[in-house]
């Protein structure tokens, strides 16, 4: 199948999400997609919107099944979650588990006064009463199919969409 | 011999010694205790990891220190937390030991935090759980203390990156010490190019060379160009031993003052396992001044036994 | 009781047979060799075809737990278990409870020994009153009820002077004094050999010093006062050549290895295992190839099984805490067959170590396969491997560091008196 750019989709994407920043809004992107989309969104929102990075590693739902993940990445949050207005960042939207957990986590810095869920792409399949608010593409993938959002040496995004046998 | 600490998959299973575990795993260990330091940061210093999970301090040697940072960690990681305090003299050992054992296990306990006096008492226990236990020597007799060999490295790579490059010494009694075989067997594995020991003959163990470490006598030798000074505590038995004359002759010979420390590199870091002498095996001016890191290890104490915990559980 | 042993091959190192020959008994006696004699009918045939015949083992150290350790071991499980080894002779170290310090307690020993009908027991008398080091025992009481020498067992004398009389006073008897050469402060509360391995596992070492410093105490001691001397359970390399030195010079001493010792070295400890706690500790690689040396010029002259069985509970314990010994009756003939084996020793050196040279050391007739000896005869396959578990042991001891090993060498017939005890 045809899968879109990225890069264009992340034009989609950021002018959506800078539609709905104002004063009191963060933005947290969830590693390791989400952190890169934040790193590229950053410039056009605004360099000076509040904004972190949150790693899930350790509310996962799966840690009794697969263990610790070997790579963890500390989250950091460097702002006061309490009342804040968060934009939730992530590449690719499938069962809503991650994002489960990124809220439990954010749950865990403080009281958000809302959280907007906003992804470069929507693939269908979710498991949770959970989906995104803001989504710069919607597709319907099988459970067999893998999609993932990688990055060039030089920082441009790609899609990788690998069939599992 | 299948070495006791790793399951079939080469994956952390039991966290008895230092010795024997791959470079990897020790990494593993570190990496994740970097993720854990930002949570005691937070309001809400807990994460869900451990909810459900019970794990039991047993400790058949009294250590207030050790066993509430382990609480504190166990607690942060929402796990429920058993601390029995088991004092030897009472019962009959041995028989004790597995019997407690039995019972814990019969009470769903899900891991041990086992500190005894008596070298290889963990990996006694360790042999004898119920697979799905897992066990952390939190110190046995001479012979390891892993999580504080592992602290100590994590606070070395905080304030000295470059691992590959560093000299480190290690002062004060190693033949006693659990903390100095951790902390060689943590260096040597992960690099460290050179690692020294300082102490009188007396002091040291036999052979103690064939541990990957280079042997110093003269305190003023072997603090030259180090970047990190790790002290160890003198207990006052060794005067009663026989091994030394007094704590003020080994405080001239063997403590680490401001004058000895400036032998160091400039910007060497001191360390103690705590608690400490002053006086004895370090100067207060050293203990409180702007060199020492002896603070921060204790906060990474808790986030290294926090991330030890979490692989031993997903294991 | 007349029994012929046919087809087997025979190995008898006190009269240099090594060759296939047949075993004549009546009467608890070996009367021919070889040959049947005139009208001989056996009662019993045993075929010991593709079997080997040498003479009943006699072991210089099994420790029978009784009296007063009945819960480790008893005299009727052990004396099976000696059976099983073929071992038909024995010498016990007087460290029983109440202690081997009387001549009453060793009486009732040797009187409950010889009513089961199996190994002869020798007792060891103990030197000194509760092996405590400062008063003498009876000895000429305690020899006459049936001690073959004078033993402190794993206690060592720290008073020299009383060290010094024990033996002088035992030397005016001629009597033999059995001593574990170990300096007492050197080795106080050491549970391995003070080395890498020790250093390592931060368990406290005692140094080979320990035992060198004491072989050279007892031996000047015994040539000043003219004492017979046999140390027990060498350990270490230094040890050997000091005792090479000494019998070169024309001294009267003997001495031991434990077959442990001849196999295990302190790398065996790997995880904290206890049951390679042993006294003395098994020490370095180079210890271990001088100790077989030893043996094979004749320094050291004997193997014994150090048989120290302890109770289930007892090694359930961390390293140092948990008791040390190793059962190991039935294992001293697969041991030094091992030995043999690893080492390239002939077959009839390596049996001399086990039967002619301990009877010597004890003073017994035993160990010999001559004309009008005690049929104490042991037939085993040296080709049948057998795995050492604890339902393969018949002593109540299971503590052994060889569990889960295959050894070679299993016991088919023991006979003592010309009785089979086993088989």
């Amino acid at each position: 199948m045809n899968l879109p750019n990225p890069e264009i989709l992340l034009e989609t994407l950021s002018k959506r999400i800078k539609s709905i920043i104002q004063e009191n809004t963060a933005i947290v992107g969830i590693h390791s997609g989400g952190a890169w989309l934040v790193e590229r969104l950053l410039p056009t929102i605004g360099g000076d919107v509040a904004h972190g990075i949150l790693d899930v590693s350790f509310y996962r739902d799966d840690f009794n099944e697969r263990g610790l993940h070997s790579e963890t990445k500390p989250s950091h949050i460097p702002f006061d979650v309490q009342d804040k207005h968060i934009v939730l960042i992530d590449d690719v939207f499938y069962t809503g588990r991650t994002i489960r957990a990124a809220m439990n986590e954010l749950f865990d810095y403080g009281r958000p006064a809302s959280i907007t869920l906003a992804v470069l792409v929507n693939r269908g399949g979710r498991e949770l009463p959970i989906t995104p608010q803001i989504s710069a593409f919607d597709t319907e993938l099988t459970d067999s199919q893998n999609l993932q959002l990688l990055r060039h040496e030089n920082g441009t995004f790609y899609f990788s969409l690998e069939e599992n046998t | 011999m299948q070495n006791p600490q790793l399951n079939n998959d080469g994956k952390l299973k039991h966290l008895l010694s230092i010795e024997g575990l791959p470079k990897k795993i020790l990494n593993q260990i570190l990496d994740a205790a970097e993720s854990f330091l930002g949570v005691a940061e937070r309001e809400v210093k807990k994460v869900p990891l451990l909810r459900g999970k019970t794990v039991c301090n047993l400790f058949f040697e009294n250590s207030t220190r050790t066993r509430t940072t382990f609480e504190i960690a166990a607690k942060r990681l929402s796990a429920d937390v058993i601390t029995l305090n088991v004092s030897t003299s009472s019962q009959s050992k041995g028989e004790t030991i597995l019997d407690t054992i039995d019972n814990l296990t019969a009470m769903h306990a899900d891991m041990f935090v086992v500190r005894h006096s008596q070298s290889g008492a963990a990996h006694m226990i360790a042999k004898h759980v119920a697979p799905h236990i897992s066990v952390i020597n939190a110190g046995d007799g001479r012979h390891a203390h892993p999580t504080q060999g592992l602290l100590d490295v994590f606070t070395i790579r905080k304030y000295k990156p470059e691992m590959h490059n560093l000299r480190v010494a290690i002062v004060g009694d190693v033949l006693h010490s659990r903390v100095a075989r951790s902390e060689i067997h943590a260096l040597t594995t992960l690099g460290v190019p050179e690692v020294r020991v300082i102490a009188p003959k007396t002091l040291l163990p036999e052979d103690v060379e064939k541990l990957g470490v280079h042997v110093y006598h003269d305190i003023t030798e072997g603090l030259k160009d180090v970047d990190v000074v790790m002290m160890l505590r003198l207990q006052n038995e060794r005067m009663a031993g026989a091994m030394l004359p007094s704590s003020q002759e080994y405080f001239k010979t063997y403590g680490l003052t401001a004058e000895k420390l400036t032998l160091a590199k400039p910007d060497a870091i001191v360390m103690h396992p705590g608690p400490m002498n002053r006086g004895v095996e370090i100067d207060s001016a050293v203990a409180d001044g702007p060199q020492s890191v002896i603070l921060p290890q204790v906060t990474y104490g808790i986030a290294v036994r926090m991330a030890v915990m979490s692989i031993l559980a997903g294991n | 009781m007349k029994i012929h042993i046919k087809n087997g091959h025979l190995i008898d190192p006190k009269n240099g047979v090594d060759a296939k020959q047949d075993l004549f008994i009546a009467a608890g006696k070996i009367i021919a060799i070889g040959k049947a004699p005139e009208g001989f009918i056996a009662n019993q045939t045993i075929d010991a075809t593709d079997l080997v015949i040498i003479p009943g083992l006699v072991d210089v150290s099994a420790r029978l737990r009784e009296p007063g350790f009945e819960h480790k071991a008893t005299l009727e499980s052990e004396m099976q278990a000696a059976a099983a080894g073929g071992v038909t002779s024995l010498a016990c170290p007087p460290d029983t409870e109440p202690v081997l310090d009387e001549p009453g307690l060793v009486e009732m020993l040797k009187h409950r020994a010889k009513q089961l009908n199996q190994a002869h027991v020798y007792p060891l008398g103990a030197l000194t009153h509760q092996l405590a080091g400062k008063e003498i025992t009876e000895m000429c009481e305690l020899s006459e009820a049936g001690c073959v020498g004078f033993s402190q067992a794993d206690v060592a004398i720290k008073d020299t002077q009383v060290l010094w009389r024990a033996m002088q006073y035992a030397a005016t008897f001629d009597f033999t004094v059995w001593l574990r050469p170990e300096e007492p402060y050197l080795a106080k509360d050491g549970v391995a050999h003070d080395g890498e391995v020790a250093a390592r596992l931060g368990l406290k070492g005692i140094p080979a010093a320990a035992e060198t410093l004491a072989i050279a105490s007892i031996l000047r001691i015994a040539k000043e006062t003219g004492a017979k001397v046999h140390l027990c359970r060498l350990s270490t390399a230094e040890g050997v050549e000091m005792i090479r030195t000494a019998k070169k010079a024309g001294q009267q001493v003997t001495c031991d290895v434990s077959a442990n010792h001849l196999h295990l070295t302190d790398v065996d400890i790997g995880y904290f295992d206890a049951n390679t706690h042993l006294k003395p500790p098994a020490r370095s690689q180079r210890d271990k190839t001088a100790l077989s040396n030893g043996l094979a010029d004749n320094t050291i002259d004997a193997i014994c099984s150090d048989h120290t069985p302890v109770d289930d509970d007892a090694k359930l314990y961390p390293f140092a805490e948990a008791e040390a010994g190793a059962t190991g009756l039935e294992l001293l003939l697969p041991l030094t067959l091992k030995w043999a084996q690893d080492n390239k020793i002939r077959l009839n050196d390596a049996i001399k170590h086990i039967t002619q040279a301990p009877a010597n050391i004890l003073g017994i007739a035993a160990g010999e396969l001559s004309l009008n000896s005690n049929a104490d005869i042991c037939v085993f396959d040296p080709k049948e491997y057998w795995k050492i578990e604890p339902k393969a042991l018949l002593s109540q001891g299971k503590n052994t560091p060889f569990l889960g090993l295959e050894l070679p060498g299993k016991v088919k017939y023991t006979l003592v008196n010309g009785h089979i005890v086993h088989g």
